[in-house]
């Protein structure tokens, strides 16, 4: 028998090579699924972070209330199971008569919009210098390490304010406060992971066939951290929140009529001794989202990288 | 670890000290508006030929660097600076800060400390109990509780419905102990000013329990999983096989290998502490530095907001540092 005869033609090999990549990708995607379902808490948090999104993308059309309208003759109506309160405006009404319920649907946009931004952006730059810093080592890695330490040098929130009491309080100007230090984290974790891959024999095998430094950047190494990048991502989406609900409590975030958790807080607590409910409600609003985003990242990192646990 | 690498790490964060001033410096340069028109702002008397010569007193005519190193050299004299607002020294507005600001971070460390390690104890002595369930989403509610608001139902259950302790403020008016160290509670202690003592601790309970809260959440994670670590050592094993009794075991043995990282974590976090301090002394109505800042924001007073957030830095560096050194000395198998 020829050996012409004995190979299966090259169209034949490529898709037996794909059929078994795909293969190999949904195994570990139903072993990723597998291992996430047995954590109850995480499935129970990746739930709670879907309704909170809901709410906020449906809040045009869920919320009872429009959010910014003010009723001067229903000014701190308690919530409904209280005297005097109505299901009308189930979590009650504000020191100008807007409805409770409406603003915190609304408020939870604020939240969400800035975690996302501000995760997206930070993730960005910080795969991006982290990168460089692992792969190339020397002196690109020592001037952004030296950067890395001045700004880990800051307490989080007091850079925030900081830059904040410079810039001005607003949206964008509270983005980029938070950005400026949060894409430490993801440089840290990914120049982690290249340190770690460079060496890897699918790094030199590129290296052999002429793949460039952007190549194996990109292509090999950057889709094998990727799994580490998504867990402290999802991580750190709780913390900026945390983070823009502070700004925000402090009036230095987002501004007024906006609906956000942390002003709205800040708001109630003018008015603690009267009307409770005011500062209670977008409180545990933060409260739920948070503890739902750090059970689902909690979940993921046992799923997909548990060695981040360490 | 030896003198000569504890001066070798000092030496390292220098670099870093100067970039943290050069970002801090960077802050109030490209601040819009002129600080000199926020110190006349209200005085109609003041002319512009006064305004010039004031700036010129200051120097902030001179470009970027020549400003940059008047103010190290400043700093390394010890001078912050002129407070726009309150036309007093920055270093004396912060001094006259800094006892009720520490005074509240040590407070908040003992209360979380009080909380994590006997929690984190009987979570790890008895993992996957329910014990050890509780504790564990106790902590992460620990951690994804905003502080304000933690600080406001705090005050709103303790202060308003049941009226059992203070909502803000050091002591009443009028009850402020004899100035000896600015601490209220060393200073009442010293002078055996009792009811001076006994309205300071009722003071600090609150804002120290949310201060406190975030760490006791991490702290109880850390020494829940370093004491897993200890309790499958031979040592313990060993300790066990002599006949020593279970708490015995825990307590002798286990605890005082597993408070190693512990110990560490919480040098860390007192860093962590003072950004929270911003938020809890705003809440508290507490006379701290943290307090201070925010006031100064809004006032638009940038020189004491800059100065305080290079203390902060400054205390968040040296926190580090003695972290670093703290985990090597208790742990020699750790080299810098």
């Amino acid at each position: 028998m020829s050996v012409a005869a004995a190979t299966p033609p090259v169209e034949t090999q490529e898709a037996a090579a794909w059929q078994r990549a795909l293969e190999r990708e949904r195994a570990a995607a139903l072993e990723f699924w597998r291992r996430f379902r047995k954590h109850r808490l995480a499935v129970a948090g990746g739930v709670v972070v879907l309704l909170v999104v809901a709410m906020g993308v449906l809040a045009p059309w869920l919320a009872p209330h429009d959010p910014a309208q003010a009723n001067f003759l229903k000014r701190f109506r308690p919530p409904a199971w209280m005297e005097g309160g109505s299901w009308e405006h189930p979590l009650g009404t504000d020191q100008l008569g807007r409805d409770i319920l409406s603003r915190i649907m609304w408020g939870a946009r604020a939240s969400l919009t800035v975690g996302a931004i501000v995760i997206t952006l930070a993730t960005t730059v910080g795969i991006f210098f982290g990168l460089l810093s692992g792969y190339y080592g020397g002196r690109v890695d020592a001037v952004i390490q030296r950067v890395v330490d001045i700004l880990l040098s800051f307490p989080y929130l007091v850079l925030a304010i900081g830059l904040m009491a410079v810039m001005g309080p607003g949206f964008m100007n509270m983005v980029l406060a938070l950005v400026y230090k949060e894409w430490v984290t993801p440089c840290r974790v990914v120049r982690g992971e290249v340190l770690a891959a460079k060496n890897q024999e699918y790094v030199e095998a590129a290296r052999a066939v002429g793949a460039g430094d952007a190549h194996i950047m990109w292509r090999e190494i950057l889709p094998n951290t990727l799994s580490a990048v998504i867990v402290v991502a999802t991580l750190r989406v709780a913390w900026v929140i945390l983070m823009e609900a502070s700004l925000s409590f402090l009036g230095l975030g987002v501004q007024p009529p906006t609906p956000a958790w942390g002003s709205m807080v800040a708001a109630g607590r003018e008015y603690i001794f009267q009307a409770w409910w005011l500062a209670t409600f977008p409180g545990v609003a933060i409260l739920v989202t948070v503890l739902g985003i750090n059970l689902l990242g909690e979940g993921l990192r046992d799923a997909l990288d548990p060695r981040l646990r360490e | 670890m030896s003198a000569a690498q504890i001066i070798n790490r000092l030496f390292q964060l220098i670099p870093v000290v100067l970039g943290v001033t050069l970002i801090v410096f960077a802050l109030m340069y490209f601040t819009p508006g002129d600080p000199v028109e926020v110190m006349f702002a209200g005085e109609s008397a003041a002319t512009e030929a006064d305004l010039e010569r004031y700036r010129r007193e200051l120097g902030l005519d001179q470009p970027f660097h020549v400003q940059y190193l008047r103010f190290l050299s400043g700093l390394l004299r010890g001078d912050l600076g002129m407070s726009l607002v309150q036309r007093q020294p920055v270093r004396d507005l912060i001094l006259s800060r800094l006892p009720a600001t520490v005074e509240l971070t040590a407070a908040a460390i003992l209360v979380s400390l009080l909380i994590a390690i006997p929690a984190g104890v009987i979570a790890a002595v008895r993992r996957y109990s329910a014990v050890d369930k509780v504790g564990t989403v106790g902590a992460l509610l620990g951690v994804s509780m905003p502080d304000f608001w933690l600080g406001l139902v705090l005050m709103l259950v303790f202060g308003v419905h049941w009226g059992l302790l203070p909502i803000s403020g050091r002591v009443p008016w009028g009850m402020e102990p004899q100035h000896i160290t600015g601490f209220y509670v060393i200073d009442s202690l010293l002078t055996g000013n009792w009811p001076a003592l006994k309205a300071a601790l009722r003071h600090l309970l609150l804002p120290a329990i949310t201060l406190g809260t975030s760490m006791a959440a991490l702290t109880m994670r850390v020494t829940r999983s370093s004491m897993l670590e200890v309790v499958h050592q031979d040592y313990i094993t060993f300790a066990r096989a002599k006949g020593l009794s279970g708490t015995q075991v825990v307590l002798r043995h286990g605890l005082r290998n597993a408070l190693i990282p512990t110990v560490t974590v919480v040098t860390l976090n007192i860093g962590v502490l003072l950004g929270g301090n911003m938020i809890v002394e705003t809440v508290f109505a507490w006379p701290g530095i943290g307090r201070l800042v925010v006031e100064s924001i809004y006032n638009r007073d940038y020189t004491v907001v800059q100065a305080s957030v290079l203390v902060y830095a400054v205390t968040y560096v040296t926190m580090n540092f003695l972290a670093d050194v703290l985990y090597t000395l208790l742990n020699p198998r750790v080299r810098l």
